[in-house]
């Protein structure tokens, strides 16, 4: 997929997502739309994962920790032919359904139960350093929240990464600097958040998370530096994409309304049309 | 057939050896230590195989956690640290990356119970049961000897879900005939028979029960005693054939009496209708005062002394009764 259509990929994703949402009446809005280019890029460009080798071991894997983003992965996983995406109309937040708030193995294509935060990245340790025990090839990608670095047990599990050396082993943070109560460094300060990440034995690079282009130009490149976890720090905007929700806390997990819903994808298909695409 | 209790080993050791012969034939076995292999017996295991032991450091959260990475990588993870420590402090890595993803670890927990009994309320397990029998999707095990622990581990090696076992570090009688005894994850072992009395036990307090049970034969009260090896799944049927054929029961833990076997066994008879004259043997809802395993055992009751006379009680409660 080259530059522009992954630019397209990710207009069409935020649509969804923001349909999907309006449609089942609750989500993550914010924080599903700053992580979508890193998603799409993952998925389209970077990413050995298909419905066809899902259930093969030897394949790359991805684990999102940041669990609360849901309706991002739903709809990714839906373009990669994992469900129909008519399934994430009828079943999103809906009694019953087996597409929850929150990933759950159930969903086809769904490797780990996320939700609660802080857990993501001792899975994905485990996971790479089965790998390297196993001999086999694969990658594992796991994308964290900035605000979730909170929780120690990320910490505990970054010192494993380095300690077993897992070069297998990608760490992306969604870093838009926001979480519900407020400003993460307001919260409980990450900065220097690089440094921190450097001094526990990652290599690290920033970039910039909502450009689709930097990224895969970026993620092309992994591991960084042989026997050492790779770490991504995505700078990106929450609710990037549509003009009212960019950097506002207030998205966090608040829905569109019909009309804000009608003004956002207005402003997603002015973008699509200033791309080329008819 | 009825054997008289020897000395065996501890049932922490009889794991480590057990595994350490399997894992010898099957190198797609792993152990996860979170500095905890001394502790655990097994320092052996990780001289003889160094490439199936991995270790996490003091990180009970993060323990977990790698132990459900490796099983999703394929591995069949053992999960090694005090029960104190990985059924609380990593709860809610049990419950979401074991349990609710349904990973195939088993989270081994040693020193469990009250066996570090002089250090301190901190380091006793008297609340796993009661902390796992909430979750969903995770089998809990507690052998009373040597003999179930190693079947135990035979069978948990070939036990695709997850799994709780909790393990001793003090020697153990040995109750079983291992000729004669069929352990199945699952379901409970009929160790004496009677119809006075049941004491239905699990984990290293079944011998004090066994002891119980032989001094009340002598005062010519028949007494019968189970030993319920495994919470989850629960042997209900043997349970109930003992509410059937018995006119007391008795159960004995080395757990809170919050939450665990006699509770279990408390709600299974209510709410089959069954009304039978009852006690729960266990620690009381406090911090315990100071003592090692035997100490702590005669204080509360969980011994064959204490079990004689809580039985003689309940006799006598079924007597006003009549």
């Amino acid at each position: 997929m080259n530059t522009n259509e992954l630019l397209l990929k990710s207009i069409e994703y935020r649509k969804t997502i923001l349909e999907i949402i309006h449609h089942g009446g609750a989500g993550h809005t914010a924080g599903s739309l700053s992580c979508v280019d890193i998603l799409n890029v993952l998925y389209n460009k970077i990413m050995d994962i298909t419905p066809e080798n899902f259930d093969s071991v030897n394949r790359d894997h991805y684990i999102q920790s940041k669990g609360h983003s849901v309706e991002v992965l739903y709809t990714v996983l839906a373009d990669q032919g994992f469900y129909p995406q008519d399934d994430l109309f009828k079943g999103l937040n809906q009694n019953h359904s087996k597409f929850i708030g929150h990933p759950t193995r159930k969903v086809p294509g769904i490797e780990h139960n996320t939700g609660a935060l802080g857990h993501g990245l001792s899975v994905s340790v485990g996971l790479a350093l089965a790998g390297k025990l196993n001999g086999h090839t694969y990658r594992v990608f796991t994308l964290l929240g900035d605000g979730e670095l909170a929780e120690g047990s990320s910490w505990e599990a970054s010192m494993s990464a380095a300690h077993y050396k897992l070069d297998n082993l990608i760490v992306i943070i969604d870093r838009n600097t926001l979480q519900i109560t407020g400003r993460t460094e307001e919260v409980n300060g990450l900065e220097p958040l690089a440094d921190k990440f450097t001094a526990f034995g990652y290599a690290v690079r920033q970039v910039d998370g909502n450009n689709v282009e930097a990224l895969s130009n970026l993620l092309s490149q992994v591991p960084f530096e042989q026997g050492k976890p790779s770490l991504v720090l995505a700078n990106t905007v929450k609710g990037k994409g549509v003009s009212y929700m960019e950097d506002q806390m207030v998205w966090h997990h608040k829905v569109p309304s019909d009309e804000q819903l009608v003004i956002a994808l207005k402003e997603l298909d002015t973008a699509k049309l200033e791309l080329g695409d008819v | 057939m009825t054997i008289e209790p020897t000395m065996g080993k501890p049932n922490q050791q009889v794991f480590s050896d057990t595994l350490l012969e399997i894992a010898k034939q099957n190198e797609n076995i792993l152990v996860v230590t979170s500095d905890s292999r001394g502790s655990g017996k097994l320092v052996a295991f990780g001289q003889e195989l160094p490439q199936q032991i991995v270790e996490v450091g003091i990180a009970e959260q993060n323990l977990i956690g790698i132990s459900a990475g490796l099983s999703a990588g394929g591995k069949k993870v053992f999960a090694v640290s005090p029960a104190c420590f990985v059924t609380i402090r990593s709860l809610e890595q049990v419950k979401n990356d074991v349990a609710y993803s349904d990973r195939d670890v088993c989270v081994v927990g040693i020193s469990a119970g009250v066996s570090y009994g002089l250090l301190g309320s901190t380091h006793h397990a008297i609340h796993d049961y009661a902390a796992l029998r909430c979750i969903n999707n995770i089998d809990i095990i507690a052998p009373a000897d040597n003999f179930e622990t190693e079947q135990a581990v035979r069978a948990l090696v070939h036990h695709p879900r997850p799994a709780y076992i909790r393990l001793g570090k003090r020697p153990m009688p040995n109750l079983h005939d291992p000729e004669s005894t069929l352990f199945e994850i699952g379901k409970a072992i009929e160790l004496r028979q009677g119809t006075d009395v049941t004491i239905i036990a699990i984990g290293e307090p079944t011998a004090h029960a066994v002891e119980a049970a032989d001094i009340l034969s002598r005062q010519g009260i028949s007494c019968r005693v189970i030993s319920m090896h495994t919470l989850r799944p629960f042997d209900k049927a043997a349970l109930m054939d003992a509410a059937r054929n018995s006119r007391a029961i008795i159960t004995v833990e080395e757990h809170s009496v919050c939450g665990g076997l006699g509770e279990l066994c408390a709600s299974a008879l209510l709410q089959e209708g069954i009304r039978i004259p009852f006690k729960i043997v266990g620690f009381p809802d406090e911090y315990t005062i100071n003592g090692d395993q035997p100490t702590l055992f005669k204080h509360y009751g969980i011994s064959g002394e204490g079990l004689v006379a809580t039985a003689c009680e309940l006799l006598e409660t079924c007597k006003s009764q009549m």
